[in-house]
């Protein structure tokens, strides 16, 4: 099987998803939640109503007493679900006294309030750690294989493990940002913890794939670059599907029955995995010929000019 | 142990009974509870009940964040310290029974984090915990002088005007008085405090002083006061050590130093969310490991039904290690979890297909076993140190449920080595390879 003859096309899907993400997180960018901007979330269910009571009848009496509703939806059972812009704790009082008053007795599914101070330095943590795990895997790495046999550097595996990887975080961070702009659904801090999970995954996978290449250079020392990488890649299909399946099996799983606090958490991950296992197989394998070529290219050059 | 496959399997044998045993709950049988015997719970000093998170149970999480302006700054750990004291006192008396108060400081903002999971009424844990302490001191009321035993009676106290406003500060330090050793209190009043305690001692000489935070008495019996205070510095001393001497400090400081406590974050989780998202993820669980299951077997056959051996075997194991860290539950824990039972698996795919090829180039059952395991390894290690450098990354940056997603995930990895490696592989040699 020969997959590095179409290396071409696998690097152009990767694109035809990768340029309507980095346009999406340019024009409008990631929807963020209440754990990076900060604010007030309010699950609120009117036990006592018998007709289903209207997001935006609550959300109406609410901008009232002068309180900024970001957002009102309803999800099922009586329940209403509200975004607002306030942090003080006496204010909200208010504002549920207000409820209460108007359409019954109100029960708290869920309040989660985050102060200005809280997610600013929660957007700086984030920031600093997703930088700081990319370091970290680069310097692993690149130490992991620092005795690739020739014809090839430690640093072309490490480039190109990373290549994968900010593939992967694109894809993932794109495609939140298509789903902020068209179903309203935002990023909290479990969004990061999932893209940290990936990159994870994204590396581990591509690994696999790398160390197979690292033995058979050594083992098939005959055969031409480009002859043991798409061996190596057939080598490790198997396993590479495998394994990316029995997540997506958990996945699916938890996204389906895991209940609705962490579907969006499930969904980074579920996006992020079957990318960084696509990213493996079809973007850093085939980048590392092409790496190899270019070098070649440019060896032989140097050797025609003397 | 590899040498001598029957120990190794009655070792793995063993842990696994022991985990099961861990695992089990509590049972109500003919009206009895039968429970872990004393041998395991006097051993990690707790029963073995699973902690759930916030997000199961119920419950709130205040981040509140105190208001130093007003106070020195070599006073402020200690205010700080009252501060969680008094809440955890409040919290207490309000029966609640598995409430965490953590202090939390950054450069510029001293916190306090607080915890009670469990609570139905939340409205008014967080009335209870807003509050500042109050201190006061008080003396008998006159009319009660004449019984002997009335200072046995808190009732029996009368306010004096001399609170914790007029208190500086109170530490506690080894005592100077060869009478009383060990350890006394020492009290620093401000000008107007001294004033009024000067008025106090002199009309109350040799009678008790009671101490109230928040009208509960502390330092019960009440101290007597044996002389005329006039420069505002008060000693009290006793049967104190170390111990309790700094417990009456940090009660009185609370009052001395009180620090108004803003709620700068909140998360409050209804009751009945708790319940739905616990039975949501035992589902979930259920058919996630349900399904790796079904495709090992139906993908790999007679090996598969090795692997999944080794995946029950490994989840009982990761949840007696719940247990016993213990490792409160999230939604988001569990999520990792769950993840994790996809990378255990993954090292079994791994060297699964490697032995395939082995097998596929003519080597012998046990060559290929040997060979499996051994190539298979340095990409097992090598994937597996990249994902534990993300859970450790993001446990150290990471709160609340973002740290127990990196924990369980952590914990997973480790435990799914040991199963998917030395679980699986003495099975094979075992039941697969047969007698070497």
């Amino acid at each position: 099987m020969n997959i590095l003859r179409y290396k071409n096309y696998f690097f152009a899907l990767s694109l035809l998803i990768i340029i309507p993400g980095i346009f999406a997180l340019f024009t409008w960018g990631l929807k963020l939640g209440i754990d990076f901007e900060g604010g007030t979330l309010w699950e609120v269910r009117f036990p006592d109503q018998q007709n289903q009571v209207l997001p935006s009848d609550v959300s109406s009496s609410i901008t009232q007493s002068g309180v900024e509703v970001s957002q009102a939806s309803s999800t099922g059972n009586n329940t209403v679900i509200l975004r607002l812009k306030v942090t003080d704790e006496s204010k909200i009082k208010e504002i549920k006294d207000k409820v209460n008053q108007k359409f019954g007795k109100t029960e708290d599914v869920r309040l989660d309030t985050v102060g200005p101070t809280i997610s600013r330095e929660l957007t700086q943590k984030a920031l600093l750690a997703v930088g700081i795990s990319i370091l970290a895997i680069v310097f692993f790495i690149s130490w992991s294989f620092r005795k690739v046999p020739k014809p090839t550097s430690s640093i072309a595996f490490g480039v190109c493990t990373i290549f994968a990887l900010v593939h992967d975080i694109i894809v993932v961070a794109g495609i939140f940002a298509i789903l902020g702009h068209f179903a309203n659904i935002e990023i909290d801090s479990l969004f990061i913890t999932a893209l940290l999970t990936v990159i994870g995954f994204s590396v581990h996978d591509t690994i696999v794939v790398f160390d197979r290449v690292r033995e058979n250079l050594i083992k098939h020392s005959g055969y031409s670059f480009e002859e043991v990488v798409n061996h190596s890649l057939t080598q490790t299909l198997g396993r590479s599907l495998n394994t990316s399946l029995t997540a997506i099996f958990v996945l699916v799983a938890l996204f389906l029955f895991g209940g609705e606090t962490i579907k969006t958490f499930v969904l980074a991950l579920l996006v992020g995995i079957v990318s960084g296992t696509y990213s493996s197989i079809f973007n850093a394998a085939p980048l590392l010929v092409v790496w190899n070529k270019i070098s070649q290219n440019r060896q032989q050059k140097v050797k025609n000019s003397n | 142990m590899y040498k001598k496959p029957r120990l190794a399997l009655l070792f793995i044998i063993v842990l696994t009974l022991l985990g099961i045993y861990i695992n089990l709950p509590k049972i109500h049988i003919f009206g009895k509870t039968v429970q872990h015997p004393k041998i395991i719970t006097s051993f990690i000093k707790r029963d073995l009940e699973p902690k759930l998170g916030l997000d199961l149970a119920g419950g709130v999480q205040l981040t509140m964040s105190a208001d130093m302006t007003g106070i020195d700054p070599k006073d402020q750990d200690t205010a700080l310290e009252s501060a969680k004291n008094v809440i955890e006192n409040r919290i207490n008396s309000l029966g609640v029974a598995e409430a965490v108060v953590q202090t939390a400081k950054t450069k510029n903002q001293s916190r306090l984090i607080i915890e009670i999971p469990g609570i139905s009424d939340i409205d008014q844990a967080i009335a209870t915990v807003r509050t500042t302490a109050h201190l006061e001191f008080k003396t008998l009321k006159k009319e009660a002088l004449i019984d002997a035993t009335a200072s046995a009676n808190p009732a029996n106290f009368e306010v004096t005007g001399l609170t914790g406003k007029d208190l500086k500060r109170a530490l506690a330090q080894p005592s100077k008085d060869p009478q009383s050793p060990g350890y006394a209190v020492s009290l620093e009043f401000n000008g107007d405090g001294a004033k009024k305690l000067e008025e106090i001692t002199k009309n109350n000489l040799n009678q008790p002083m009671g101490m109230f935070l928040d009208d509960n008495p502390i330092s019960w019996p009440p101290p007597n006061i044996r002389a005329v205070i006039s420069d505002g510095n008060a000693v009290i001393s006793g049967n104190f050590d170390s111990q309790s001497a700094r417990q009456l400090a940090v009660q009185l400081n609370a009052g001395a130093l009180p620090i108004p406590l803003k709620i700068e974050s909140q998360t409050r989780v209804g009751p009945t969310i708790g319940q739905e998202a616990i039975q949501k993820s035992i589902l979930a669980t259920i058919i996630g490991l349900a399904s790796v299951a079904f495709f090992m077997i139906f993908y790999y056959r007679i090996l598969g039904v090795f692997a999944v051996s080794a995946l029950f075997i490994y989840t009982i194991l990761i949840f007696s290690v719940f247990k016993l860290i213990p490792v409160t539950l999230t939604l988001a824990g569990i999520a990792g979890f769950v993840l994790s039972i996809g990378m255990a698996v993954d090292a079994n795919i791994l060297i699964f297909e490697r032995m395939k090829e082995e097998l596929s180039w003519g080597k012998p059952k046990h060559e290929a076993l040997f060979a499996g395991f051994d190539r298979a390894w340095s990409s097992i290690r090598d994937s597996n140190i990249s994902s534990l450098i993300t859970t450790a990354i993001l446990f150290e940056f990471g709160t609340g449920s973002i740290r127990g997603f990196a924990l369980t995930l952590a914990i997973g990895i480790l435990i799914s080595m040991f199963s998917a490696i030395t679980v699986t592989r003495n099975l094979l040699k075992f039941f697969w390879v047969g007698k070497i």
